[in-house]
């Protein structure tokens, strides 16, 4: 099976962020970067496939110069391959048009399936995956947390709401998003890392792509969020503050 | 009509989030300007349900080919809808796993994209969504001339105030009913959906637990779970996690609390070591009262607690255990 990841570069999870002087975005001078917990997930998948019934993964992520350490860490993870789509202004594009730039890398290659994220844990749309499948003419599934390979294509276990899964019997080719925590996640080898640098990169400029920027949905502003209840913060030391809170619990919530 | 509201059903029933979602696209639009939109294979009782809210009008796209729901046959029938409907400015939806599944597609459809998981929406108007899981928020625009499709996030509306006030000034007659019968193709529908299944027996009941001691990602590693359970024993409380803790499988996906959970609502609800994802806020956000435990001054847990801890989870948790059951010594 010849399968395509799409992967997003984003800040880590426990990195300080702080709002940019635009208030248009965050600052993203030091910050640190990790690749997209879901993302991760898919890519995992597709290494398991690719074990059980051959074929090739390939790594695709667009972005900024930074994005190739976590296009590294792919490569050392198992894929066969990358291609980083140059693009510094990702920022400045809505999901349709990143996916139109991901569409467009992803056609030549004519793979079998295509795997991404859910969403991503920084703008968390959720929507990149069921675009690219559009785009592409592709059927999709969402929300995936297993998949199985079948005589006739795929058949996945899809996560519903409130504790429910679902089974998708579907066609190949075809777009699925994957939700976290299907399979475990492994490690980059040592030998991993030293094979990496030797797997084919592949850089192609984002506006080779023939993909128009202009947004339709335009993120103006950011700002941080407004408390919904005044929080009493109890201080002190640990002993002193849990007493506090205690005798709060007690004599004035009422709960304990 | 400006507005095209699509309801979700359940069990027969309009879900709750359908009826936020018109609390929302009432701040788009005035009542009569909104059309509620069912989609199924028989609609009718859907549509009475509907047709007694505040709306202008309520349109039933029916076709037996959308009895189950698929991905392919809501993205078709309903592209065919709004293409029918002149002037469609805003297409409003619940923010619910099965939106997320078709919306996007259908807006690409359109040369359109979806603003989903919106909290809120001023004038302007301005939409605002959560970014970086909820530690900030972002202010969306949209702008060109094709409708804007937008999604509603769980609990940021208010079903029932909003509508019940406005039933007070629309006349008692139910809005009238459409059908809109789209042209589908059985080959057109790519994907099989299954019956939905549950994993396993449950075997705890958070749902009507009294107190919660829930516990996320701060933990590290499930060698740490035994400072958790201390604490809850003290308390006589349940425990239950943040996605990540039952991704790991350091506890079992049954004491998942949030939007792929459970959704509880305690008398005490205490998160230990959780940042506070939107994902997990809409499944707890309505406990009576709120403690969070958190190393990160910021994290947006803080913005739904009573009370706080900044601290060391692992100082803070024994400490606490502790003054539990010093208290209860004492009285």
């Amino acid at each position: 099976m010849k399968i395509v990841v799409a992967i997003k570069q984003v800040p880590d999870r426990d990195a300080p962020v702080r709002i940019a002087a635009s208030a248009k975005w965050i600052e993203e001078r030091d910050l640190q970067w990790a690749m997209n917990e879901p993302d991760a997930y898919a890519l995992e998948e597709a290494l398991q496939l690719k074990e059980q019934h051959g074929g090739e993964v390939i790594v695709l992520s667009a972005g900024p110069e930074r994005v190739g350490s976590t296009i590294r860490e792919a490569l050392a993870k198992g894929a066969d391959r990358a291609i980083h789509i140059v693009c510094d202004d990702l920022g400045a594009r809505d999901a349709l048009g990143v996916a139109r730039l991901l569409a467009e890398a992803i056609r030549p290659e004519n793979p079998d399936l295509v795997l991404t994220g859910l969403q991503s844990e920084d703008l968390g749309l959720g929507l990149t995956g069921v675009i690219l499948a559009e785009l592409l003419g592709l059927p999709h599934a969402t929300l995936i947390l297993r998949v199985e390979k079948t005589d006739a294509g795929l058949k996945v276990k899809r996560e519903l709401e409130e504790g429910w899964f679902q089974s998708i019997e579907m066609p190949l080719p075809s777009v699925l998003t994957m939700q976290s925590g299907g399979s475990k996640l492994r490690y980059a080898t040592l030998m991993g890392i030293k094979r990496a640098k030797s797997k084919e990169l592949r850089a192609v400029n984002a506006a080779e792509l023939g993909v128009e920027a202009a947004p339709l949905a335009t993120l103006e502003q950011i700002s941080a969020p407004k408390k919904q209840k005044s929080t009493q913060l109890l201080g002190g030391s640990a002993k002193e503050a849990a007493a506090a809170l205690v005798e709060k619990l007690k004599t004035e919530a009422r709960v304990l | 009509m400006s507005v095209l509201l699509v309801l979700e059903e359940s069990g027969g029933k309009i879900k709750r989030a359908s009826w936020e979602a018109l609390a929302a696209a009432q701040r788009l639009a005035p009542a009569q300007e909104i059309t509620a939109v069912v989609v199924g294979a028989e609609t009718e009782t859907l549509a009475a349900e509907a047709a007694a809210k505040p709306v202008g009008k309520v349109v039933r796209v029916e076709h037996p080919l959308l009895k189950t729901y698929t991905a392919d046959g809501f993205s078709i029938a309903l592209h065919q809808l709004v293409q029918s409907q002149d002037a469609t400015k805003w297409v409003v939806f619940p923010h619910t796993y099965q939106v997320r599944d078709y919306a996007p597609a259908l807006a690409c459809r359109m040369g359109q994209v979806l603003i989903g998981d919106v909290t809120g929406i001023e004038d302007g108007p301005i939409f605002t969504r959560q970014l970086l899981q909820g530690r900030l928020n972002g202010s969306y625009r949209h702008s060109g001339n094709g409708p804007c499709f937008v999604s509603v996030q769980a609990g940021a509306f208010r079903a029932d105030s909003n509508i019940d006030a406005l039933d007070a000034n629309l006349s008692a007659a139910p809005a009238p009913i459409e059908v809109f019968t789209p042209t589908l193709d059985v080959a057109q529908i790519r994907t099989a959906h299954g019956e939905p299944f549950r994993e396993s027996t449950q075997t705890v009941d958070l749902g009507s637990a009294q107190r919660i001691v829930s516990v996320g990602r701060g933990i590290k590693g499930a060698e740490n779970l035994p400072l958790i359970e201390a604490l809850a024993g003290a308390l006589g409380a349940e425990l239950a996690a943040s996605r990540p803790i039952c991704d790991n499988g350091w506890l079992p996906m049954e004491r998942q609390v949030g939007s792929s959970g459970h959704t509880v609502a305690p008398k005490l609800y205490l998160a230990v070591g959780i940042s506070g994802a939107i994902q997990h806020l809409v499944g707890m956000k309505g406990s009576q009262c709120i403690v969070a435990i958190n190393k990160d001054p910021d994290a947006p847990i803080f913005e739904v607690a009573d009370y706080g801890i900044v601290g060391d989870l692992f100082e803070v948790v024994p400490a606490l255990t502790e003054a539990v059951k010093a208290g209860r010594e004492r009285s």
